[in-house]
């Protein structure tokens, strides 16, 4: 059996987990990534449309040109990289961590390492996640495995389209199937607002004059082989209105609902899984709940952009680096999701070493407050110019803040949305 | 003469997606809202005359790679794009190809290129 011992194993080579590698290196660890497909990049390869790496580059990449970007950096920072290579479990052992991966190549392979950064992305939820009525015809597709077949594989998954759910892969196919010649009927989405960023809806909608119907459902799919029409319902009440409904003829039907973390080996191997994110449950520091083990990236939770999932894995990556050299936090204080916050991610704060965090709101407001209170006292208060569900707000805490929190070891940080 | 029109848009340069409202005062073009300076350039052009960048894959003549991804070097008038996607299904190209390599030069002396976004080998 293949053998190789490493300070660090990165599982998943797509941004965050380049970006993870990347600073491991940049440290002088040794570190390996594993990724399951024969290239790096993940899902970026096939994400050719423009709006990547203007945090990270200072310039508007497509998918792949940021992926190339990071793929540099991996390959100058002498990173190991095992391609078409699958980790089938993660073990404890008296060193460290043992990862059994298998490839065609070279069978089975087991990597030693002291610690490792999970960063395997994320899965599209599918027909059978939201349960829609009908026959079983050809022509449903998640929109994600649509992009591949356009942009990747060079088909073109049909002429007449209906998507369901307005993510931002599913309004980024909107145009793309827009430009291949296809023509877009609509798009439905089950809530009174839409699910992706507003730079889509201008682009990918607004600007072919493709519906958006709000607050809606695809409640029956019809078709012999393949889809032939769907039946759309507004909702009343929370309910279709079967009079209110209308059908749209169509062959094909694009899902775009929503993202899980891919999370089946990080739970084999003992990490508690948040059921709000349905990522790891880190501390402060982007540890699980099993020592030694990390989460970054779509894996922890479903990011907007690239370039968030690459930065806070360039930073999962240091505390990775930190951990191995014994730099743990003396006392790390638990957060809250307050008042239509949805969730915060990391779920803790190191008051000696501030971070910066993640939320989602569930809310769509101008003119927010976001408000953060340590033991009901508040401590930080931020203008948010317009916040909603679908775009992640940002919050760096620096030294200065926390200088007066005064906290006790089971103080709770407190972050809501006013 | 009639009033001047007001419009409200959301600036796409950037994820912030700040709104704005642009309108004529005086001769000259009025943006509200924005954030930084880019979202005053994209206000005054989306006023006047929208332009929008341009992704999408051309043919190549490899079975393993059979897509390449491509993309504008700036964004381009509304109007010329589904001439310019005509253009772009219309071409195949010899790999190997470097990210970065010009495909088509000067678009309708635009100024904007087309240029290759992904690295793909020639044949093993």
């Amino acid at each position: 059996m293949h053998e190789r011992t490493y300070d660090v194993a990165v599982i998943g080579g797509g941004a965050a987990g380049m970006a993870a590698a990347v600073e491991v290196r940049r440290q002088g660890l040794s570190c390996a990534i594993v990724e399951r497909e024969n290239q790096l990049g993940g899902i970026l390869m096939q994400c050719i449309h423009n709006g990547f790496g203007v945090q990270e580059f200072k310039k508007e990449l497509s998918g792949p040109e940021f992926a190339e970007e990071f793929m540099d950096m991996v390959a100058d920072a002498g990173t190991d990289v095992f391609l078409s290579t699958t980790v089938d479990s993660i073990e404890e052992s008296e060193q460290g961590k043992e990862l059994y991966c298998y490839s065609r190549k070279n069978g089975v392979v087991k990597l030693n390492a002291q610690a490792v950064i999970l960063a395997m992305g994320c899965r599209e939820r599918n027909r059978g996640n939201i349960r829609t009525p009908g026959t079983r015809p050809a022509g449903v597709f998640t929109a994600g495995l649509a992009q591949r077949l356009v942009n990747v594989e060079g088909y073109i998954p049909g002429k007449n389209v209906v998507i369901v759910g307005s993510g931002d892969i599913g309004l980024i196919m909107a145009r793309r199937m827009t430009w291949v010649g296809a023509k877009v009927h609509g798009v439905v989405e089950i809530q009174p607002y839409p699910a992706g960023l507003t730079r889509n809806i201008v682009q990918c909608l607004n600007d072919f004059e493709i519906p958006l119907y709000l607050s809606h459902v695809v409640s029956r799919i019809e078709g012999k082989n393949r889809v032939e029409k769907v039946t759309v319902s507004p909702l009343v009440n929370g309910i279709p209105d079967e009079d209110q409904s209308f059908e749209i003829p169509c062959d094909t039907l694009l899902l775009s609902v929503g993202l899980v973390p891919e999370n089946e080996l990080s739970e084999n191997a003992g990490v508690e899984i948040s059921p709000i994110t349905s990522g790891a449950v880190v501390d402060s520091t982007m540890m699980t709940s099993v020592p030694g083990i990390f989460s970054c990236g779509n894996v922890l939770h479903v990011h907007d952009l690239a370039d968030y999932a690459a930065e806070e894995a360039r930073r999962t990556g240091a505390y990775a680096v930190a951990w191995l050299q014994n730099k743990k936090p003396a006392r790390q204080l638990r957060i809250k999701a307050g008042a239509n916050v949805r969730y915060v991610s990391p779920g803790m704060i190191n008051p000696e070493l501030p971070d910066k965090l993640y939320l989602r709101t569930l809310i769509v407001k101008n003119n927010a407050q976001l408000v953060m209170k340590l033991n009901n006292n508040i401590v930080k208060e931020r203008k948010l110019s317009h916040v909603q569900p679908s775009e992640m707000v940002s919050v760096k805490l620096t030294k200065k803040d926390v200088e007066d929190w005064h906290a006790e070891s089971d103080s709770v940080l407190e972050v809501s949305v006013q | 003469m009639s009033a001047p029109e007001t419009k409200e848009m959301i600036c796409i340069s950037c994820p912030i997606s700040c709104r704005m409202t642009v309108y004529e005062e005086n001769d000259s073009i009025v943006v509200k809202g924005n954030k930084c300076a880019r979202g005053k350039v994209y206000g005054e052009e989306e006023y006047l005359a929208p332009k929008r960048m341009v992704t999408c894959t051309v043919a190549t003549d490899s079975e393993e790679f059979p897509r390449l991804p491509v993309r504008t070097t700036a964004s381009i008038p509304k109007e010329t794009i589904d001439e310019l996607l005509q253009e772009l299904y219309s071409l195949n190209i010899k790999l190997p190809v470097k990210r970065g390599t010009t495909l088509i030069e000067n678009y309708h002396d635009t100024g904007v290129d087309v240029i290759a976004t992904m690295t793909l080998p020639g044949r093993a």
